[in-house]
């Protein structure tokens, strides 16, 4: 995980930070390998525990009840050999981004999983992007006027926001904005026949982005509020006060930067937890994202969606908290992450 | 005396004491709810889409179907607080044993145990959840296990750092020059050293968990059986047109129970911690 201080070396500069950047990338993309190895094996294995194969399922829907034909899916689809033997082959299979074959949208996995993928990443960047603007903002104000009416105001919101369900928070969102207001569009991705123009889109993001996004919002300014009252107290701001910095000065430069790291640190941890969550929403606001692909697979027992989106989603938490270890490390030369 | 320095300092913060007073209130509806309401909660009883108020029978109004929106909240408070604390309870189950495993032998145990931590990280929480319960039934049991899978990390990690603090203590170490056996050491000496900050943790995986249920059973994937206040939400979402407060009710008792849980779990850690109090 990020920012394990392993000891308290002197600050790299110049091309030294740039090898220690890359070295820390390669050890990080060679420990990425059986990572991934174990999410794909403990998948597989989970879904084996799944009673009747989804071959059944899949020839019960599409009413095939010739013996013959069943049995040229049994081939096709590989289900004769023994278990380790067809997770053998799913990982060589994976090694060539093939991901299987989904029958119900009747295309490749991975083309079925690319199709919703951009209105997912869509949404779980800007709730992200909202959710570290706020954070940080009230974060900073909350600890700036510390036990202050503001400062209530803040802890008191984030611990509001901390502990209502995302889904609730959207459907009351839409009470509110749009069965009493009518300011915002109910759900979708784009008006019913529009070609999706980017401010169509903008305006149906908002609630979506807000119902996912201020949860992460409220852990974000907790954070931040009691990291930049950490930081502030350390013996460098005293001095920077000292040589006569104003007091507004020393917070941007000296106390801010310092306490991005906590926050940096739990996006990388909370990535996976972000993609989840967008599953959630994505179903309130029928946004047409890999959540409700998900949703829509899980109820159908459309396995080898399931599993690919598993896949691809722990390949997307990995990148992130590698790139996580990036920023750390650009934000504070000090530590060697190991 | 220690015992009541800690009491004392719990109930000096006034949030943690509110939140205690009303998380009782939450688990003795949970205990007595058959008392204040003996039919069955999910029986029709009156018209259909009562407001709240509308009629003084049923103060919280009547959901689509007629059915007392009181009466299912009170008897929905023990299905969540049951999911919440049963869930938490494998939680820490696992995490402790992982992590006492992995801060008392170290070496290969602790990168093994670590890197499987790591696993469960990646792995997406909700995603895994959804998929476990379709797969293997939606059960209360299989509920509760599949968000204990996906929320033993934190605590793993924990009780590693504080094994990993104690394990060389002279108290270990003179147990174990008396021969006394690791797993010996481990569960009657250094685990009741190391439990205190796991506790808190317990806590908070306990609101965690509550709104992980709520989220499976809004989705329609619960258990049918059980009237929890997330299908509730989710019951009600097609009427938010008419009927919103349907949706509301059951939000705001979720809202309302995660949030004192919050404020014990901070409450405790103070506690435990006074020296970070004024944080």
């Amino acid at each position: 995980m990020a920012g394990e201080l392993a000891s308290p070396t002197p600050a790299l500069r110049g091309s030294a930070r740039r090898t220690a950047a890359l070295r820390l990338l390669r050890r990080r993309l060679i420990q990425a390998v059986p990572l991934m190895l174990g999410v794909v094996v403990i998948n597989f294995c989970l879904i084996q525990m799944a009673p009747g194969s989804f071959l059944e399922l899949m020839t019960a829907e599409n009413q095939v009840s010739d013996p013959a034909t069943v049995e040229l899916l049994r081939k096709t689809y590989g289900l004769e050999d023994p278990v380790w033997m067809q997770l053998l082959k799913y990982i060589w299979a994976l090694l060539h981004f093939d991901f299987g074959f989904s029958y119900r949208q009747n295309m490749p996995v991975i083309q079925a999983i690319w199709i919703h993928l951009p209105a997912t990443i869509l949404l779980m960047v800007s709730s992200i992007t909202l959710a570290v603007t706020i954070g940080v903002a009230a974060g900073v104000v909350a600890s700036m006027k510390v036990r202050t009416f503001w400062d209530s105001l803040v802890s008191i919101a984030a611990m509001f926001f901390y502990a209502a369900p995302s889904f609730w928070l959207g459907i009351m969102m839409i009470v509110l904005f749009s069965v009493k207001l009518g300011w915002l569009p109910v759900g979708g991705m784009m008006k019913i026949g529009g070609s999706g123009g980017v401010l169509d889109i903008l305006h149906h993001l908002i609630l979506p982005t807000l119902a996912l996004g201020l949860f992460y919002a409220a852990i974000y300014t907790r954070v931040m509020r009691s990291s930049m009252l950490e930081v502030a107290q350390l013996d460098f701001v005293r001095t920077a006060r000292a040589k006569g910095l104003s007091r507004n000065q020393v917070t941007i430069h000296h106390v801010l930067r310092n306490a991005l790291l906590p926050v940096v640190t739990i996006l990388g941890v909370q990535m996976g937890t972000v993609l989840a969550g967008s599953v959630v929403i994505e179903s309130v606001f029928s946004w047409p994202g890999v959540g409700s692909l998900l949703f829509d697979s899980v109820s159908s027992r459309n396995y080898p969606v399931v599993l690919g989106i598993m896949v691809l989603g722990s390949l997307v938490v990995i990148a992130a908290n590698i790139a996580v270890d990036l920023v750390y490390m650009w934000l504070d030369p000090r530590i060697e992450i190991r | 005396m220690q015992r009541f320095e800690f009491l004392g300092r719990f109930a000096r913060n006034r949030g943690a004491l509110v939140g205690a007073c009303l998380i009782l209130v939450v688990a003795l509806m949970a205990v007595f709810a058959s008392v204040f309401f003996p039919t069955d909660p999910l029986r029709i009883v009156g018209l259909p889409e009562l407001w709240p108020g509308e009629d003084p029978e049923f103060p919280l109004g009547t959901d689509s179907l007629g059915r007392d929106i009181l009466s299912m909240i009170v008897h929905g408070a023990r299905a969540t607080l049951l999911i919440g604390l049963f869930a938490s309870a494998v939680a820490t189950i696992i995490g402790v044993g992982v992590g006492a495993v992995a801060g008392y032998f170290g070496g290969w145990v602790d990168e093994v145990a670590m890197r499987a931590a790591e696993l469960f990280q990646t792995i997406p929480n909700l995603i895994f959840v959804l998929t476990i319960v379709v797969i293997l039934g939606s059960t209360l049991t299989n509920i509760v296990i599949a968000i204990g899978i996906v929320s033993w990390t934190p605590i793993a990690r924990m009780t590693r750092a504080e094994f990993l603090s104690l394990r060389d203590r002279e108290f270990v170490q003179a147990c174990r020059s008396m021969g006394m056996s690791d797993f010996r050491i481990i569960v009657s000496e250094i685990l009741p050293n190391a439990l205190p900050p796991v506790i808190v943790l317990s806590s908070l995986v306990v609101a965690g968990a509550i709104l992980f249920e709520s989220a499976v059973s809004f989705l329609g994937l619960g258990d049918p059986n059980v009237a929890s206040w997330g299908r509730l939400v989710g019951d009600g979402r097609q009427l938010i047109r008419s009927s919103w407060y349907i949706c509301a009710i059951p939000g705001i008792a979720i809202m309302i129970t995660v949030l004192c849980l919050n404020l014990v779990g901070d409450g405790l850690n103070d506690a435990l911690n006074p020296k970070l109090r004024d944080r």
